[in-house]
């Protein structure tokens, strides 16, 4: 068997090789030392033990918080663990998928993979223009073998074998009348194996290859729009969060802008379901390039629009209030719609105000919104997600709300370090109740609050992927060379037919063998059936052939 | 008939199938006693033979052999029966969940209905392969999983009816969630090969044999479960790295984000792989390639029900109450430095 040999070192493929001529001991040159080392690299047990390996190595990044997935969990996994976040920094524990050790693992299997298909790749062309293999002298020690006697002369019973597994698309050796392999047929099938197998290991190159060049050059970017608000142009300042690949560069943001003109969604009411949503719509208007004409597409959930290389998705939603905030001089502090983020699916939703230029005192404001405002036994409930009766209800600080100090802030987070609680002529913290229109007067002149309204928002993400369709091309085709791989049956036959002259009279000895490769498959009914068919009347009379 | 018409029947039906299931079970547990005393009265009969004693206990005791063989092959087909009859029910509660939906809809929006699919394909892949390979053996340890996943799945992850989050309302996800389902089911019944296979490896093999025991030889089990994970390794190629992907990059724009449903999908995938390899790889064949496949179907169930509770930022959340949330905001911006205050 030629190609036994092509196989990796330690892959066993029907009857177990044998072991390609030892080394003798205490020759182990350089040279020898560094193909020792290939051939061990290149094995079939370092390959498995690789991919156990790499699937162990996946498992701490499904249970450790991680930075590109949720950065929030991360931030508040660390506050919780003061003493293991610098271990687990080391380790690269927060990002496992770009860890040293993680890329390790798959690139030396992907060596591993290389040094694996390529010598492979060589010996299945040649073994794909070579002869199927001669007949072994002793059939009855393969272990799917069987013999019967028949009247019909040798030659006859070989036509019809070659007959037979032709029609069965067998590849035949070709015969030697007068060799050693004459009173013989040894026939070949199932190269497609080979060939699926080969496709499926390249494919797998092929898949990483256009994931690498997702996470270098492509980018991710995720921004809350307000529905009627200003428009998004795309550039790095304006996402609120930006993942772009190390490869990534400025200039590769396509230029385009949009605006979200309308946001639809529809509550359910009743049912089981109630309080969900469903139908969500954002209508927008978009330019591919600065001045272009304006056009327009309906974003929903599952349809994301693609502009240029570029892909916008709508993933979710929220309500903005509209506040404005009077200081003391009665000038106007601050003004319009807040982003609040919904805690849970109640949209119950947090968000902060602050008015750093109110006079004669900084004005800051955190607390909640209630889209559908009700206080049932003694706690304040939102009874539905939509905008029935909504109330803001916030807390009110002044003093110094941190933003002098240079130090970034998040717009989500009031920084109370240095600022004071407002407080009411009781020494209790003053707290803002508004219902949509009203306005409250804070105390000691410090000016007031007016809840004006709400305006809806939708958080976009917006992604270029570049290598996708080549990622997408490989797990295509690692799934066609799997089947192949995986269900053609490459096997071997011989029939070999001898005249006998024995006690009971003279007659034709004919033995079936037959090798199946994959190991996978039950081959006695093969067998018979094969028995089946060549016992059957030939076609042809045995004279016509050789 | 009304969505909760439908409701009603799928509960009923459910609870039927588990109830016929359960009947089955112990149909086929009789069947197997009854297989051992076939074997015993068998070896004595032999015994017997081999000793030249008189033929007139011979035939006896052959006549008494042949009766309980027939009963035990009744019981047999009654078990099969049966199993086709719980089948049935439990396809109907499946269909009953779908047309309970309003729109009518996929039946797996849930843990419950999950599990509910999954142990339904378990059945039907054992009922499909039972004549081409001989499977009727492992009958009672298919159905006392059945009936006791299914279990699990009535009195803990029981859920009402309710609409498909949006973000599923995929016909992406339909190929997804049907091939997943199918090739759960499938490692599932090639797990129990080999785990089979195991013990009876353990047990001394082909040679300790109980006489009259109807599970097959070594390497029949090893071929079967290999044929099975033949089976099931690219569907579930096709589910996870496929359609999965192709369906996450609709809904979420990322179509490998790491999440830790995508992460132990992955470690299925590479531990199966990993058992196909093994399969050829000398020194691993038989005990560790089995190993390997009994890991393969832990990391697999862990997946279809453990993570959950492992996980908060899975976005498969269909799990829990989770179901409704999947549209909020899900990494809430973070510009700066949004950390906990
Ligand atoms: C990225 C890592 C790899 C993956 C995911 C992978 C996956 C697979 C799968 C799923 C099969 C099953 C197909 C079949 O049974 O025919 C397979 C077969 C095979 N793999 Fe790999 N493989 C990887 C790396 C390697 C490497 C590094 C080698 C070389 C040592 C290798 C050599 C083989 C061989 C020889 C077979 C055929 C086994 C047989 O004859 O049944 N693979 N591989």
């Amino acid at each position: 068997m030629a190609d036994v040999a092509s196989r990796p070192e330690g892959h066993v493929d029907g009857p177990p090789p044998d072991d390609g001529g030892g080394r003798r001991p205490g020759e182990l040159g350089v040279r020898e030392l560094g193909r020792w080392t290939w051939r061990q690299v290149t094995s079939m047990r370092t390959a498995l033990v690789l991919l156990l390996l790499l699937a162990l190595a996946a498992i701490p990044g499904s249970v450790i918080p991680q930075e590109n997935v949720d950065s929030l969990e991360v931030s508040r996994w660390k506050a919780d663990h003061p003493s293991l976040t610098p271990v687990y920094e080391r380790l690269g524990l927060f990002s496992v998928y770009d860890s040293p050790w993680f890329s390790a693992i798959y690139i030396l299997l992907m060596v591993s993979l290389v040094g694996c298909i390529v010598p492979r790749t060589f010996v299945y062309a040649r073994a794909l223009r070579a002869q199927p293999p001669a007949t072994p002298r002793n059939l009855a020690r393969l272990p799917d073998h069987t013999s019967y006697t028949t009247d019909l002369e040798p030659d006859a019973v070989l036509a019809r074998a070659r007959e037979v597994l032709g029609k069965r698309r067998y590849r035949l050796r070709v015969a030697e009348p007068d060799g050693p392999g004459a009173d013989s047929v040894s026939a070949e099938k199932g190269f497609v194996r080979e060939a699926g197998n080969l496709l499926f290991h390249v494919s797998v190159i092929v898949v990483l290859v256009g994931f690498a060049i997702g996470g270098l050059f492509g980018y991710q970017g995720g921004v809350i729009v307000l529905v009627n608000g200003q428009p998004f142009t795309n550039t790095a300042a304006s996402y609120d969060d930006l993942d772009p690949g190390s490869l990534f560069g400025a200039d590769d943001f396509d230029p385009f802008s949009f605006r979200v003109d309308d946001f639809d969604l529809e509550w359910l009411t009743e049912g089981s379901g109630a309080g969900t949503a469903r139908k969500f719509e954002a209508q927008i208007a978009y330019r591919e390039n600065p001045g272009d004409e304006e056009k327009s597409y309906d974003l929903r959930v599952n349809h994301p629009l693609s502009i240029g290389d570029t892909d916008v998705f709508l993933i979710g939603h929220g309500y903005a209030p509209v506040i404005t905030v009077r200081d003391g001089n009665g000038d106007i502090a601050y003004s319009g719609p807040t982003v609040f983020l919904p805690t849970d699916p109640s949209f119950q939703s947090l968000g902060v105000v602050k008015a750093p230029s109110a006079r004669p005192q900084q004005i800051g404001l955190e607390g909640i919104l209630y889209p559908t405002y009700f206080f049932v036994d003694g706690n304040p409930t939102t009874q539905f997600p939509a905008l029935g009766r909504p109330l803001i209800s916030m807390l009110a600080w002044t003093g110094d709300l941190g933003l002098d100090s240079g130090v970034p802030q998040s717009v989500y987070v009031l920084d109370t370090e240095t600022a004071t609680p407002l407080e009411d002529a009781d020494g209790k913290q003053v707290r803002v109740d508004l219902f949509e229109g009203e306005t409250e007067q804070l105390p000691g002149g410090l000016g007031s609050v007016t809840f004006e309204g709400v305006q809806p928002w939708v958080r976009v993400q917006i992604s270029q992927t570049p290598g996708k369709e080549i990622a997408l091309l490989g797990v295509v085709l690692a799934l066609i060379g799997l089947l192949g791989s995986l269900y053609v049956r490459p096997r071997r036959v011989w029939v070999r037919a001898r005249r006998v002259d024995g006690d009971h009279g003279s007659g034709t000895m004919v033995e079936v063998a037959l090798l199946d490769r994959s190991g996978g498959a039950d081959l006695t009914t093969v067998l018979d059936d094969l028995v089946a068919d060549l016992t059957s009347a030939p076609t042809a009379p045995a004279k016509e052939t050789s | 008939m009304t969505d909760t018409a439908w409701e009603t029947l799928s509960n009923q039906a459910i609870g039927a199938a588990g109830i016929v299931y359960f009947l089955a079970l112990l149909v086929t547990l009789a069947e197997w006693a009854a297989l051992r005393q076939v074997g015993v009265a068998e070896t004595t009969a032999a015994r017997q033979q081999g000793g030249g004693v008189a033929l007139a206990v011979r035939t006896g005791d052959d006549g008494e052999a042949e009766a309980r063989e027939r009963r035990s092959a009744f019981l047999g087909r009654l078990g099969t029966i049966l199993t086709v009859i719980a089948c049935t029910a439990h396809g109907v509660s499946l269909v009953g969940r779908g047309m309970a939906a309003d729109p009518n809809r996929v039946p797996w929006g849930n843990m419950y209905e999950f599990v509910v699919s999954g142990t339904f394909v378990v059945t039907l892949i054992y009922l499909v392969l039972l004549r081409r390979y001989a499977l009727q053996w492992m009958a009672p340890i298919v159905l006392a999983f059945v009936t006791a996943t299914l279990m699990v799945a009535v009195i803990w992850l029981h859920a009402e009816v309710a609409p498909l989050t949006e973000a599923l309302n995929s016909y992406w996800l339909v190929i997804h969630v049907v091939s997943a389902v199918i090739a759960t089911g499938a490692f599932t019944v090639g797990g129990i090969l080999s785990a089979v296979y195991l013990v009876k490896l353990r047990r001394g093999g082909d040679a300790a044999a109980r006489p009259g025991s109807r599970v097959p030889s070594l390497a029949v089990l090893d071929r079967t479960a290999y044929r099975v994970h033949a089976f099931a390794f690219p569907v579930w190629t096709f589910a996870v790295l496929i359609t999965g992907p192709i369906w996450a990059h609709e809904a979420w724009s990322r179509y490998w984000n790491w999440d830790p449903k995508e992460v132990w999908a992955f470690i299925t995938w590479v531990v199966y792989a990993a058992y196909l390899h093994a399969r050829a790889t000398a020194g691993w064949k038989g005990r560790n390639a089995a190993i390997l496949a009994l890991v393969g179907v832990a990391t697999l169930w862990f997946n279809f029900i453990g993570i959950n509770y492992f996980s908060t930022s899975s976005m498969h959340s269909y799990a829990g109450g989770a179901e409704t949330t999947s549209l909020v905001v899900r990494a809430e911006p973070a510009p700066l430095d949004a950390g906990t205050p």
